[in-house]
């Protein structure tokens, strides 16, 4: 976020107060009492499982459903009863809605004409944008005549053109190979901070959210299960839900054995072994759950001598993905830990199937979850 | 311009036209099926009649026992359903396995073959019910071909009869039958084959389990498509038919036309109408099924 | 090797074709007969054809006929197209059974009734209100319009359901207003398949015997009524010709329309986005 938005952060730009959305009068909520506030030129993203809501919610912001209860307020101003067409809102579709019997050029400059603005004054700005997307040269071609990833553009084009308070995006790259979607990920960051346009982004792809949006909502069944930066999303789960839609995750469940400072030990039954984590003291035998993220873990063979948050086990698997592997790793309970390492050498992964090896991991590298 | 205003704006103009010109007709025909013939413009009684003292209601059901009465009417509502039926049967037989084979025909020929079907549909019905005139008269060109080649000895009697009127509705309806198969031929996903031929299905089996069953909704529009107007097809009887293929539309136009007796074919109409109120609710349900 | 044409289906589909096309082949090379009759080959001739451009009779019922379908088939588009929106975007409204019952009716109604029962109506308003006039063009026309109606009200819905309404909401976004959004996004794009209705209106109601027969006046009589009346007596070789000359304009329009309009659709089918690997949101 840049300071000027830092600054304006106390006054929220976009902001839903405890608004529902029922599927059927009546009936269970799509969106259940949602609030949240976006920040003016922030990068936000809404990120959940399919069903979870944020459709949903991206169309009640557009305009497109009207909330069955709460409200929306854009700069102030509730948007309850006002259409899509004269909202200071704009939309990149996921199909990306392109007019057929348009050109580029067309497309981009729809909605200015919906203004009445004259030909004139839209022209340059039309070519200021579609230079802004690299499109220039293609402002003659019709849709059918652009790759997925110009037409994807275009659709970013014809959202800004306007300038509206707030564009949203509905799962922008999901149509998009992964090289390109890669590529496009930076461009979207880099536009954005450019133009300093605020930003809804919806997604069920973690990795999109994660890498574009300065601050996430995590949804799950209508409801929002987590809102923060990504690291803090990530590093920090709200609960076991959050933990594991993103990136993958070893659980355990076990009681406290023993408090030691800043230190706690707890026994999980199912790995057979005390993990040491950071945490508050806590109660003896109290219940906890642990989450232990594949990264954090290292191995080492053969197996040192035992220590703290050290564990044995067989590798029953591995899975080579270029730029690291992942092991899955079966401990003497028969319970499976699953554990990520980056080859940081051109020579065959150190480890083999069946070999024994020792994990080790730190304490701050768990997060400890009340049940 | 509200939502609320808006829809009633776009359902006024259709509503009121479809409500005056095609629902209040019927139910005139009603009314005037329960009248008297009279001499005079109009011939039939009117319904109400203000006589001194107030409205009398004139009615009777003298048209309709007429009917009931006159085994000539039974038989051509049986002999309309007869032809009916059998052309739809016969439309079907010859339509699937065309609709089929358009299919299945390679996607650059697919345009051209239904392109085909249509094309006699745009030409002149009439003409083409005529054509076969020309084809089937004793002196005809079929006969004639068959005499020349010395398959007969004597003309075959082709025309003015059932054969003929068999022929003619087949022939005319026939697109009617090919369309809607293809429609729900063309849906079914060829992986589905496939797979059968996999788990050990033989071709003609995998058509019985899995193709047939599938087209049903195909079958079934094209052969009310078929059935219900050639109920009351009067062209074809009157131009191909002879004195034994009397069918119920030939005899509503005669009744009106020749008799000029207005009350009878109201009720051959009313009749005709009950008569297909069960099919034409299959059809309905079909059509919104397809365009829902 | 499974789903491809057996011969089986090849021969039926040529049988089929040459059943479809063979009355009518015989009739256009009977057109060109220089005998009278049609059992005889008598040598290639055109007269027949100059006996028709002579027709009298012929020549103002088909005016006729082209002025009553053209009116018709406009008529028929307007209403049409509005059943048809109204059907497929409206889904819950008072009398949505009646209305669909209504717009569908038309399509499997045998002839006979509808004809009879649209000229009873005009004999009772003339009595009630003294319009219409006696039967006319007018009358026949209005018959029409309520038979075209029902088929382009079909079309209609067909494309619509088929169309993408996220071009609809884009444009709203964008700052239409909805009656905007039909006229400039929706309209043009649904164009072939008016174009199409209307030409189906067309054709049905120059084609059109019954209903024609039972709403025509003294004074609009239509070239299926001609036809029809000469027919009765038997084979006419002019009427050979008409339907030759029939089938060559109708052959040339549908390979015209074909070309003007299956190019730029081809062509915009693929200017749809491709299907995103995403699951729904």
């Amino acid at each position: 976020m840049s300071p000027r938005a830092a600054a304006s952060a106390i006054q929220p730009y976009v902001r839903l107060e405890h608004v529902v959305k029922r599927y059927a009068p009546g009936g269970p909520a799509a969106v259940d009492d949602v609030s949240l506030d976006i920040a003016r030129g922030e990068f936000f993203a809404l990120l959940g499982p399919s069903g979870c809501g944020k459709t949903t919610l991206l169309r009640l912001v557009a305009g497109f459903e009207r909330p069955d209860e709460g409200r929306i307020l854009l700069d102030g101003a509730d948007m309850a009863g006002v259409p899509p067409y004269t909202r200071p809102v704009n939309m990149m579709f996921q199909s990306y809605a392109l007019f057929p019997h348009m050109t580029v050029a067309q497309n981009v400059a729809f909605g200015l004409r919906q203004d009445g603005l004259r030909r004139r004054e839209i022209a340059p700005r039309v070519a200021a944008m579609l230079d802004l997307v690299k499109l220039g040269r293609l402002a003659g071609r019709k849709p059918h005549q652009l790759s997925g990833g110009e037409r994807q553009r275009v659709a970013l084009a014809r959202a800004l053109v306007k300038e509206p308070k707030l564009v949203l995006l509905d799962e922008p790259l999901a149509a998009l190979d992964r090289k390109l979607r890669e590529e496009t990920r930076f461009e979207l960051v880099r536009i954005q901070r450019r133009i300093g346009i605020t930003f809804l982004l919806v997604t069920h792809d973690q990795e999109e959210a994660m890498s574009m949006a300065s601050r996430i909502a995590v949804m799950s069944q209508g409801k929002i299960v987590q809102l923060g930066t990504p690291p803090e999303i990530y590093e920090t789960p709200a609960n076991r839900f959050v933990a594991d839609f993103i990136g993958t995750v070893n659980f355990f469940t076990g009681h406290v054995a023993g408090t030691d400072g800043p230190l706690l030990h707890v026994f999980c039954p199912d790995a057979g072994a005390v993990f040491t984590v950071e945490h508050e003291p806590l109660a003896a035998g109290a219940d906890v759950a642990i989450a232990l993220r594949p990264e954090k873990i290292a191995l080492e063979a053969p197996p040192a001598e035992a220590g703290r948050n050290r564990l044995v086990g067989r590798i029953a698997a591995i899975a080579y993905r270029g730029e690291a592997s992942s092991y899955e790793i079966e401990l003497a309970t028969g319970r499976t830990l699953r554990a990520t390492l980056p080859n940081t050498r051109r020579r065959a992964p150190p480890f083999a199937v069946g070999q024994s090896v020792g994990l080790t991991f730190e304490p701050g590298a768990c997060v400890v979850f009340r049940p | 311009m509200s939502d609320a205003f808006r829809r009633r704006a776009v359902l006024v103009l259709p509503f009121a036209w479809l409500a005056l010109f095609f629902l209040v007709p019927f139910l005139i025909v009603l009314k005037i099926s329960l009248a008297e013939t009279a001499i005079g413009v109009p011939p039939y009684t009117p319904l109400l009649d203000r006589g001194d003292g107030g409205w009398s209601l004139h009615t009777t059901l003298a048209n309709y026992q007429f009917l009931f009465s006159d085994s000539l009417y039974l038989r051509a509502y049986l002999n309309a359903i007869k032809f009916a039926g059998v052309s739809t049967l016969v439309c079907l037989l010859l339509g699937y396995p065309m609709a089929y084979g358009i299919v299945r025909a390679p996607r650059a020929w697919r345009g051209l073959l239904l392109l085909l079907v249509i094309l006699p549909f745009w030409t002149s019905f009439l003409i083409r019910v005529y054509a076969w005139i020309g084809l089937l008269k004793g002196n005809g060109v079929i006969n004639n071909l068959l005499l020349a080649t010395g398959l007969i000895h004597e003309p075959l009697a082709l025309l003015n009869n059932a054969f003929a009127v068999y022929l003619g509705i087949v022939y005319s309806y026939l697109p009617f039958m090919v369309l809607p198969l293809y429609a729900q031929l063309e849906k079914l996903d060829p992986a589905l084959l496939e797979a059968a031929a996999d788990l050990g299905c033989r071709p003609w089996q995998a058509f019985g389990r899995v193709t047939l069953p599938l087209s049903l909704p195909g079958i079934a529009a094209g052969a009310l498509l078929v059935f219900i107007p050639a109920v009351g097809e009067f062209v074809i009887p009157d131009l191909l038919g002879g004195p034994d293929t009397l069918m119920i539309g030939k005899v509503l136009w005669d009744e009106f036309f020749t008799n000029r007796d207005w009350p009878v074919a109201s009720a051959v109409a009313v009749a005709m109408l009950v008569l297909l109120l069960v099919p034409m609710g299959f059809a309905r349900r079909l059509l919104r099924d397809e365009t829902a | 090797m499974i789903n491809r044409l057996s011969p089986f289906l090849a021969v039926m589909l040529a049988v089929g074709y040459v059943f479809l096309y063979g009355p009518i082949a015989s009739l256009i090379l009977y057109s060109f007969n220089a005998s009278r009759l049609v059992t005889v080959w008598a040598g290639f001739s055109t007269h027949w054809y100059v006996e028709l451009a002579h027709n009298e009779a012929i020549r103002r019922a088909a005016l006729v006929s082209i002025e009553i379908a053209v009116s018709a088939a406009s008529g028929a588009l307007v209403l049409g197209t509005l059943a048809g929106f109204a059907l497929q975007r409206y889904r819950r409204f008072r009398g949505r059974a009646l209305f669909g019952t209504l717009v569908t009716a038309p399509l499997v109604m045998p002839e006979v009734i509808t004809g009879l029962s649209l000229l009873l109506l005009f004999v009772a308003l003339e009595q009630a209100l003294g319009w219409p006039a006696g039967r006319s063009m007018l009358t026949i026309i209005i018959a029409h319009v309520t038979l075209g109606t029902a088929y382009v009200a079909v079309v209609v819905e067909a494309r619509l359901a088929a169309f993408d309404r996220s071009l609809e909401e884009a444009a709203l976004d964008l700052g239409a207003r909805p009656m905007k959004v039909f006229f400039v996004i929706t309209l043009p794009l649904i164009a072939p398949a008016l174009l199409a209705g209307w030409l189906l209106a067309f054709t049905l109601s120059l084609d059109d015997l019954v209903i024609a027969s039972f709403t025509s006046g003294p004074s609009s009589t239509t070239l299926p009524m001609v036809i029809f009346s000469s027919v009765r007596l038997g084979v006419s070789p002019q009427i050979n010709a008409l339907a030759t000359l029939f089938l060559a304009t109708v052959t040339v329009t549908v390979l015209i329309a074909g070309r003007l309009i299956g190019g730029p659709a081809r062509r915009r089918e693929k200017a749809r986005a491709p299907a995103p690997a995403a699951q729904e949101s």
